[in-house]
């Protein structure tokens, strides 16, 4: 089977959540919306202070070239916009809705309708409208990336499937559940595309949903079910292109550019969601697992309630934590402060009692484990030398600027050096230091 | 939740290996020819292995204490030097040798150049040079039971030949770890099983030393004279051992390959033309000291930046 070079096997520990299904949760009296959920500019807020909101409404509108709308999941009255702390630890604007429980939805929610229906443009200003954006972890708004320049020249529109973060379930659970959802998604997507043919990407440890989606996607000519090696990091953009297509893509181009479109599978869901029942991103399912939680599952959570409702809905800590992480193990980041909002891009809860992190780094042994696992055929060990003495050039010789910040090195590291960790303010460093170099070179030119 | 969360950039989660595990690793791999060379050559092996690893131990704790350095010798790395060059030993050496190699390998060649993964060269090999040129007659003095014996490849030279079946299972005289080949192999078999070790360095220093001594050689192709020399001296142990040093070994892929082949020329030379009849120690540590000009030449093409740049 074809696999891209490196990549690591991790202690998956999806056995914990895979086979519990998707369920509901309640929403909370104050649900808080930040306006920047997604890559690229915050969102204006539309609504005032006092204002009616129904659940689906439009609260900011996307501004700006790369951006995307922000939906209300509740019914309400808006309370306040004002700065609340983020996920990622900063203070940002924020509308906050005052929940009547009533769930009073916009007009038309719901209502069923086939996509044949529609022209290219409608779909694409429908997904614009119901704000979704790429739900794998990234956020990058997806009315953008189904509209490349040339729609002709897309011939492969590819459903992430992978799941390739340790305890992460819930694109699982969806695959399964929601099966012909995705598969209308898919349909959806490659109605905008005439050449393009569609590709379920799963990891091979997922049978159950490859055997499920393969039965669907029989008699469907244009679409098909890949089964991938399973391996860290199989989900990643460049190695799930490579994989599935045989083409390299690096950090200056787009997928699109090599005829590629690659959606998660919520994504698609949330695409069907729009299109086919008019409903918008209001939800996300989020897996939540660890050792410190009383009851761990997979649940499909109202955007805007915060974690610590959120936790304490399934049950609550069974343990003290440690550390809690939002997103997978491998690439999430950590929660401090769980008077945090769930926004589009978070995608489960891992707690843990013990933090790996926290053990000691010696000397590096240069014995060449983060080369083998560097799944972009890096030198993380050399890559981390030029950190130290913050050497841009050197950094950017050793194609420092291509790592996909996967985290593989520093799990394989025997020295338990922060590799990944260095690497990801170097390339933010070495960026702008290559910006200002270029600026200079070209003034000297003129 | 009254407790304060840790917080940090991923990952979160890391393999449960670490720098001591590797080096235990090594550690178990070396006791069955360690215990094959005590068996055959005495009780005095057995001394010399525990002086020198005692010895090489407190130099490094020593220096750490000195240069108010933090203590390393508890991840084994000292454990290790100070075995491996005690198997390079002949097994009946004054024990005042081996002490004196142990300060040479610990302090000099890999404390004062900064510590575990940061010396030049192998410090065993290294010490072990640095011995065989100031004390020559010690080093190459291998009697067993007061009756003086020369290595097979010293045989080989004035003709004689020894029986592969003795090469191999190690009834010739010769270091003490050096000379079980199967024992060394048992060991070599675990690291690559552990994933310690990978086969690219021994499979291509083997290879390329089969072809040059072959070309060097006696040049009729005779594969029981390829197997011999194989099975002598240092080789095997080398190769598995001391070849595959992290800190003193590339890490590229391609780089690997070009130091693999370059050892195996260099032993090739040396057994075949220089007044010594050992050279793996010898074409190791010359390897070494070339190989972050092998490495800086074998930078990979970053994924997806093959084509130019």
């Amino acid at each position: 089977m074809k696999t891209f070079k490196g990549g690591i096997h991790p202690n998956d520990n999806k056995y914990i959540t895979k086979d519990l299904a998707i369920e509901k949760v309640q929403t909370v009296p104050e649900m808080v919306y930040p306006v920047s959920q997604h890559l690229g500019a915050p969102a204006t807020p539309i609504v005032k202070v006092g204002d009616e909101i129904k659940m689906g409404q439009v609260i900011a509108e996307a501004n700006g070239m790369i951006s995307a709308n922000v939906l209300s999941g509740v019914s309400g009255k808006v309370k306040a916009i004002e700065k609340r702390l983020d996920i990622g630890g900063n203070m940002s604007e924020c509308i906050v809705i005052e929940n009547d429980f009533l769930d009073n939805p916009i007009d038309n929610f719901g209502k069923k309708s086939n996509y044949l229906e529609f022209t290219n443009e409608e779909i694409i200003n429908k997904i614009k409208e119901a704000g979704i954006v790429g739900l794998g972890g990234a956020g990058f708004p997806t009315h953008i990336k189904l509209s490349p320049k040339d729609p002709e020249k897309i011939d492969y529109i590819l459903v992430n499937g992978a799941e390739c973060e340790p305890y992460l379930t819930s694109d699982y659970r969806l695959m399964i559940e929601q099966s012909e959802k995705l598969l209308m998604g898919l349909k959806v997507v490659l109605k905008l595309f005439p050449n393009a043919k569609g590709r379920i990407c799963i990891e091979k440890n997922k049978p159950y949903a490859i055997k499920k989606l393969n039965d669907l996607v029989k008699d469907e000519k244009n679409i098909d079910v890949f089964p991938m090696e399973t391996k860290y990091p199989q989900g990643g953009e460049r190695q799930l292109i490579f994989v599935a297509t045989n083409r390299k893509i690096n950090s200056s181009i787009l997928p699109a550019m090599t005829g590629v479109i690659v959606d998660n599978v919520d994504t698609m869901i949330s695409i069907y969601n729009a299109i086919c029942e008019n409903t918008p991103l209001i939800r996300r399912i989020m897996t939540i697992s660890g050792d410190c939680f009383n009851k761990v599952g997979n649940y499909e959570v109202r955007l805007g309630m915060d974690y610590q409702s959120l936790i304490d809905q399934v049950g609550g800590f069974c343990k003290t934590a440690k550390k809690i992480v939002s997103g997978g193990p491998m690439m999430g980041i950590c929660i401090y402060n769980l008077q945090v909002p769930v926004a589009k891009n978070s995608s489960a809860v891992v707690s843990f009692s013990k933090d790996d992190s926290e053990e000691k780094t010696t000397s590096c042994i240069n014995c060449g484990r983060c080369v083998d696992v560097c799944p972009e055929n890096l030198l993380p060990t050399l890559m981390e030398k030029a950190s130290k003495i913050l050497d841009y050039d050197k950094f950017n010789e050793l194609y420092g600027m291509e790592c996909i910040e996967c985290g593989s090195c520093a799990y394989v590291c025997p020295a338990k050096r922060p590799l990944t960790q260095s690497f990801k303010i170097m390339k933010r460093k070495t960026g702008a230091y290559l910006k200002e170099k270029n600026k200079n070179t070209n003034g000297v030119k003129k | 939740m009254n407790q304060l969360l840790n917080v940090s950039t991923s990952p979160h989660i890391r393999k449960s290996i670490n720098t001591s595990k590797i080096m235990l690793y090594v550690i178990i791999a070396l006791l069955p020819t360690s215990i094959f060379g005590i068996m055959r050559y005495g009780i005095h092996s057995l001394y010399i292995i525990l002086i020198t690893i005692a010895f090489s131990v407190f130099f490094e704790w020593l220096f750490c204490i000195i240069m108010k350095k933090e203590q390393t010798i508890n991840d084994f790395s000292a454990v290790v030097t100070g075995l491996i060059l005690a198997l390079n030993m002949p097994p009946n050496i004054s024990l005042w040798v081996p002490i004196i190699g142990a300060f040479f390998a610990i302090v000099v060649i890999k404390e004062l150049f900064g510590g575990i993964g940061q010396n030049f060269m192998n410090p065993a090999l290294g010490a072990r040079c640095f011995l065989l040129i100031s004390f020559a007659g010690q080093m190459s003095n291998f009697n067993i039971d007061g009756i003086s014996s020369a290595t097979p490849l010293a045989l080989e030279r004035m003709g004689e030949t020894t029986s592969i079946t003795n090469l191999f299972m190690g009834f010739i005289p010769g270091t003490i770890g050096e000379v079980s080949k199967i024992c060394l192999l048992i060991g070599a078999i675990f690291l690559l099983w552990k994933g310690i070790i990978k086969l690219r360095i021994p499979f291509f220093y083997i290879l390329s030393f089969c072809i040059f001594i072959f070309l060097f050689g006696n040049q009729k192709f005779d594969i029981n004279y390829i197997f011999r020399q194989v099975l002598s001296g240092g080789l095997i142990f080398g190769a598995f051992f001391m070849a595959t040093d992290y800190a003193t070994s590339p890490i590229t892929p391609i780089g690997q390959i070009i130091y693999a082949l370059l050892l195996g020329f260099l032993t090739a030379i040396f057994r075949t033309f220089s007044q010594s009849t050992e050279g793996v120690s010898y074409a190791i540590i010359l390897g070494n000291v070339l190989y972050p000009l092998i490495e800086s030449i074998s930078y990979p093409k970053a994924f997806g930046r093959e084509a130019k740049k």
